[in-house]
């Protein structure tokens, strides 16, 4: 690793932090729990770097750890990213009219 | 198109998967663009992946490496999809924590795989010039903080499924171990990035055995950390965990080095920081104060009564209903009581019965109300409660003056007056939901049993405050029936 990579690499880095603190202190806390289920799904993000993994490993300690990742990294997206939007759908401004009280 | 031409397009579909990603945390400010951002995200997350693939796929590689990435995927991703569809939402909490666990542990095992199958025991022996210290500093952050979080967040997810006590379980000794494995685990470290620097050597075994010693620590501190601490405590806990793994998909980032991972993990990390944030100051707690956990855990359910003076008057169903039909305006004060009987369904019915009459219903939500931030606010639009009526603890409280009857179902300490007036209380300096300032309080709770920090709740004694004995869900059902014969 040298020194420009480093350098370059923090500065993302920092920048990344303030830009989340900026963005997400905007978050109402009524979403919450979505939030940490959608920033949830974003880590699964993991995935890319256990992808570059599973492509180069060639012993089997590594093709068994890459797999793991790669479950592990899979169920991460998939299912957070599913998760958070059967929540999102949820919430509403209006209630929709059930049935069950059309029918009382 | 050049390999070359193909590697900058690449970079270039990283950058537009993190932009989407900002974008989708930015419309997750309100409810109503929250949907869309989620899927921005979702989409930020699709170039980023399909952008990797195309990376790895004009290399070579070996057909037992593709079988790899799309069997991984295919369980890993059909698992969770499984779980995400199915799970309850009163259950949200456990999932959240077991999808964090994976996330820590995918991060921690590519560190681990990166040390095994790259240059390992070339960088950490020195030979490789360079920054290597700094490669090794990034691994070990990434296997420790991983594993932490891995481990960490499993304990987590099994407590609140209930499979082992919910109440703080403490091991004899293990605080001690805790500190063992600490001071342990950072010593290890700090010997292996000096290897990494070349300033001392060692035969690549020893560093493997030291790089195990490491990640054992860190695994170990993770059931540690989270053994101890109680169920009430769990928002804290979530949120801090959110926060590890976060950090450590950062500086998995760093050691693959893939910028995207470095953005995302630090947007993640700085959510969770926040959370945790709030959560700690809606306790009035340190976070290190509630990690050395333990708070009331010495006490069982002993009687709320004992030490708080006066009497408790018991409210009949009838009585209640009277009280909630002919009000003007009701605030309902739920607690994870409410998640436990699954009474979200009966607590909306009983509101609109109420509206139909001309009440005004809202919501007051603490803020650690139940196991996880905004916990209460899912299960409450799961109800189709809309979300307007749903409001925050400062917006609510001046509203209690006005309020005719205050109905708590399912809290307890996030509704105890003794956390304003009583300097000698566990509690005191909590912030807390103001009810007893309504003209009434009727309180549905199952038994006189005390609250998760084990302290006596004034509230019940108090002259307007009418207690009904009744599990919260079988509570709502008999209320809406005598709702309903008014």
């Amino acid at each position: 690793m040298n020194v420009s990579t480093l350098l370059d690499s923090l500065t993302v880095f920092v920048l990344a932090i303030l830009l989340g603190f900026e963005v997400i202190s905007k978050v109402p806390a009524t979403l919450h729990t979505p939030l940490m289920s959608g920033t949830n799904s974003i880590h699964g993000i993991v995935l890319v770097g256990a992808i570059g993994l599973a492509a180069t490993a060639d012993t089997p300690p590594t093709a068994i750890l890459a797999f793991v990742a790669m479950a592990f990294a899979g169920a991460n997206v998939v299912g957070g990213y599913w998760v958070t939007d059967r929540m999102l759908q949820m919430f509403k401004r209006r209630p929709v009219p059930t049935t069950d009280k059309a029918a009382k | 198109m050049t390999a070359a031409n193909i590697g900058y397009l690449v970079q270039l579909s990283f950058i537009v998967g993190a932009a989407f990603f900002v974008m989708g945390l930015h419309l997750m400010n309100s409810p109503a663009t929250a949907r869309t951002g989620n899927r921005l995200s979702a989409a930020g997350m699709i170039i980023a992946v399909s952008a990797e693939v195309v990376f790895v796929f004009q290399g070579h590689v070996g057909i037992w490496n593709w079988l790899i990435i799309i069997g991984g995927l295919v369980l890993g991703g059909g698992l969770g999809l499984r779980m995400a569809r199915t799970i309850a939402m009163t259950s949200m909490p456990q999932l959240v924590s077991l999808f964090n666990a994976v996330g820590g542990g995918a991060a921690a095992l590519l560190a681990l795989s990166d040390f095994i199958a790259l240059d390992g025991h070339r960088v950490l022996a020195g030979d490789a010039p360079g920054l290597d210290g700094w490669r090794t500093l990034f691994i070990l952050a990434d296997v420790v903080i991983g594993s932490v979080t891995f481990t960490g967040s499993l304990i987590a997810s099994v407590k609140l499924m209930g499979l082992i006590r919910g109440r703080p379980i403490l091991l004899p000794g293990g605080r001690i171990l805790s500190w063992f494995a600490i001071v342990c685990g950072l010593s290890v470290s700090i010997v292996l990035i000096l290897a990494g620097t070349g300033i001392v050597t060692y035969e690549p075994s020893v560093l493997y055995v030291l790089f195990t010693v490491a990640l054992v620590c860190a695994l170990v501190f993770g059931v540690l950390m989270v053994l101890p601490i109680g169920g009430a405590d769990m928002p804290v806990v979530i949120s801090l965990l959110n926060a590890f793994t976060g950090t450590a998909v950062s500086m998995a980032g760093f050691v693959v080095g893939n910028v995207m991972l470095i953005v995302a993990g630090a947007l993640v990390g700085a959510s969770g920081a926040i959370l945790t944030r709030l959560m700690a100051n809606a306790m009035n707690r340190s976070i290190l104060n509630i990690l050395l956990g333990g708070f009331g855990s010495a006490e069982g359910t002993q009687s709320a009564l004992t030490g708080a003076g006066g009497s408790v008057r018991e409210v009949s169903v009838d009585d209640a209903a009277i009280q909630l039909g002919y009000a003007s305006k009701v605030v309902i004060v739920p607690g994870y009581g409410l998640a436990v009987a699954q009474a979200q369904h009966g607590v909306r019915e009983l509101a609109d019965l109420l509206e139909a009459r001309g009440v005004e219903v809202s919501y007051a939500i603490h803020p650690v109300a139940g196991r996880m931030p905004g916990h209460m606010n899912v299960l409450l639009a799961e109800a189709n409660v809309p979300y307007p009526q749903l409001k925050e603890m400062d917006e609510i409280n001046p509203e209690f003056e006005r309020t005719d009857v205050a109905l708590v179902v399912g809290a307890n300490d996030v509704t105890n007056p003794a956390a304003r007036t009583d300097r000698s209380s566990p509690i005191f300096g909590m912030p807390i939901l103001d009810v007893d300032r309504a003209r009434s309080v009727i309180v549905v709770k199952r038994s006189m049993g005390r609250g998760y920090a084990g302290v006596d709740n004034p509230l019940y004694v108090n002259p307007k405050t009418g207690m009904l004995f009744a599990d919260a869900k079988r509570g709502m059902q008999e209320l809406i029936a005598a709702v309903k014969a008014l």
